[in-house]
């Protein structure tokens, strides 16, 4: 058998190749490129050390992206799980129509984040923009909402957070399903109150659930790129940047392949040690009733 | 008996008439979420001209911009070019993710569980992190606006979810079952061909529809490999429709509803396996 095993090994092969030279080689190639000054297509690479780790920590729009990666990810984090379990308590409950609920708030997940990003831009422009049309009927003036900086930020983290939240209802009306409801019927013969058991029996048993749902849609967020490029391109000026997409415009708008780089290497180590954390973090927290 | 019949009818209308909020509150959802895409249709079937409220309807059945973005904006072809690459990225990740799935999830020596973290670990990855280096890479290996390096670059980094739903069914399949087969004298090739491949179909619908979605929708690094207009996928073409001033948005509009339609059918109808997979392709640390 161990004959047999060691030849399984080589299943991996096509997969490793792939991944190895589309993953890892890049990888080692931006780790590389960061050190050098580089334009991304000329022949003249110079080494320069760790002046682009330096130049970045004097860059006040990468803390604005930095900023604001925090804000797309712990806020959409935040409102993906508040009302992925509102939705999910709404869904498992029963009534007519639960599941029609269910197939459209999912539904906008098929939509791909840059066609989203567009089709948004028809609510959110001044002029005949569909939200200032709303909003006139309770009398609150037009105004060009993607030219402001906070709201240029928040409408892309409510638009990917409402796009996406379907995922997190699915994953807690999954856990929920899973929460025997002997638990409930003990705590009804008790006198339990519906928030208490809310709060002592399906929070608890949701930990699992609340786990994958926090680490995903974090991780996801953080990364956010495509409703960014769609709807504000990163404006107004770079106010709503990510650093996905600070990346980007230094490599291929301003033609700093090296400093670009460097930006690459920082958020790839931010986003795998913080994923780390949070999955030891949520380890240690399971509940077993 | 009849107590209960009746203590059950009255717990019924009690509860019906304590629900109207949740049909309140489901329809207000219902339209929060459709909205979006009614408007889309709407300026659709929209004359330019008509300079009406984006939500109210068309006067008159219009489908001159269906015309124009059909015509003008390259459509068909990026049809075409997008279903090459999910085929393409779909076919590679069936196969290189279910063979390695195998050995993952029979096979427990260091080696393996090294592989597994790699695996994991990689599907934290945030792909634009390395795009200089894969940029790079590409232009070295002429792979920029051809179809092999977008598919390659794609496959990548979705295979590791693939493999990690591969492996979690095989492990699910039993052991005993290769080793009756290996008392048999079957290779471990042929193990794996005649006795786990035939059981892999629930698994493999679920990773064709979560990754075919994602390559279908793919946008990231289809920006930047895809440079010429003639290779230029579902959602660059969206993106040129709504960036060239020429273009009227009613065009765009249409366009994006010819874009959308695809996946939200296959939605419709495939509804319970994007549920599956969903639920599946959930990473617990």
């Amino acid at each position: 058998m161990k004959r047999r095993y060691r030849q399984m090994n080589w299943f991996y092969l096509p997969a490793l190749l792939v991944m190895l030279l589309f993953v890892a080689y890049p990888f080692l190639q931006t780790a590389q490129i960061s050190l050098m000054r580089w334009n991304g297509y000329g022949k003249v690479r110079t080494f320069i050390g760790l002046d682009n780790y330096i130049s970045m920590f004097k860059d006040a729009n990468f803390f604005l992206s930095f900023r604001n990666t925090l804000i797309y990810g712990i806020c959409c984090t935040l409102l993906q799980n508040v009302f992925g379990l509102a939705l999910a308590l709404l869904v498992n409950s029963r009534f007519k129509g639960n599941g029609l609920v269910r197939t459209i708030v999912y539904m906008p997940i098929m939509i791909a984040g840059v066609v989203m990003g567009y089709i948004m831009y028809f609510f959110l422009t001044f002029n005949r923009g569909i939200l200032n049309d709303i909003l006139l009927v309770f009398g609150v003036q037009p105004r060009d909402w993607l030219s402001s900086p906070f709201y240029a930020v928040l409408f892309i983290t409510l638009i990917n957070s409402w796009q996406y939240v379907g995922n997190s209802m699915v994953m807690y009306l999954a856990g929920l399903q899973n929460i025997p409801t002997a638990y409930y019927e003990a705590a009804a013969v008790d006198g339990v109150s519906t928030w208490q058991g809310f709060r002592h029996i399906t929070l608890p048993l949701l930990i699992p659930s609340i786990q994958t749902c926090v680490i995903t849609n974090l991780i996801g967020s953080l990364k956010l790129f495509d409703v960014i490029v769609s709807l504000t391109n990163g404006g107004p000026g770079h106010s709503s940047q990510s650093l996905a997409t600070y990346i980007t415009n230094r490599y291929f708008v301003a033609e700093k392949a090296g400093y670009a780089a460097a930006i690459g290497v920082f958020t790839f180590f931010f986003i795998m040690i913080l994923s780390n954390v949070l999955n030891r973090y949520f380890a240690k927290k399971e509940v077993q009733y | 008996m009849t107590q209960q019949v009746k203590i059950s009818q009255k717990n019924n209308t009690f509860l019906r008439k304590n629900q109207w909020w949740k049909y309140a509150l489901s329809l207000l959802i219902i339209v929060i979420y459709l909205l979006p895409i009614y408007a889309v249709i709407m300026m659709a079937f929209k004359s330019p001209q008509d300079l009406s409220s984006r939500l109210s309807m068309p006067k008159e059945l219009y489908l001159g911009s269906f015309e124009k973005a059909l015509d003008s904006g390259n459509l068909l072809n990026a049809l075409k070019n997008t279903a090459i690459i999910t085929i393409g990225v779909i076919l590679i990740e069936v196969i290189a993710g279910c063979m390695a799935a195998y050995p993952l999830a029979r096979n427990h020596a260091k080696f393996n569980k090294f592989v597994m973290n790699v695996v994991l670990s990689m599907m934290m990855v945030p792909a634009l992190s390395i795009v200089v280096g894969m940029y790079s890479l590409l232009v070295s290996l002429h792979g920029i606006s051809t179809y092999w390096g977008i598919i390659l670059v794609t496959a990548a980094f979705g295979l590791p979810l693939s493999i990690f739903l591969y492996r979690n069914f095989i492990t699910a399949i039993p052991e005993s079952l290769d080793e009756a087969a290996a008392i048999d004298g079957a290779s471990t090739l042929q193990t794996f061909f005649h006795v786990i491949l035939p059981q892999l179909a629930p698994v493999t619908v679920s990773v064709i529809i979560m990754k075919g979605i994602g390559a279908w929708n793919e946008f990231a690094f289809s920006l930047y490999v895809l440079q010429k207009s003639k290779m230029y996928n579902i959602t660059l073409t969206i993106k040129q429709f709504f960036s060239e001033t020429s273009t009227d948005l009613n065009a765009a509009a249409a366009g994006a509803l010819i874009a959308i339609l695809p996946t939200i059918i296959v939605y419709l109808v495939l509804q319970k396996y994007f549920v599956q997979g969903t639920l599946d392709s959930a990473v617990k640390g």
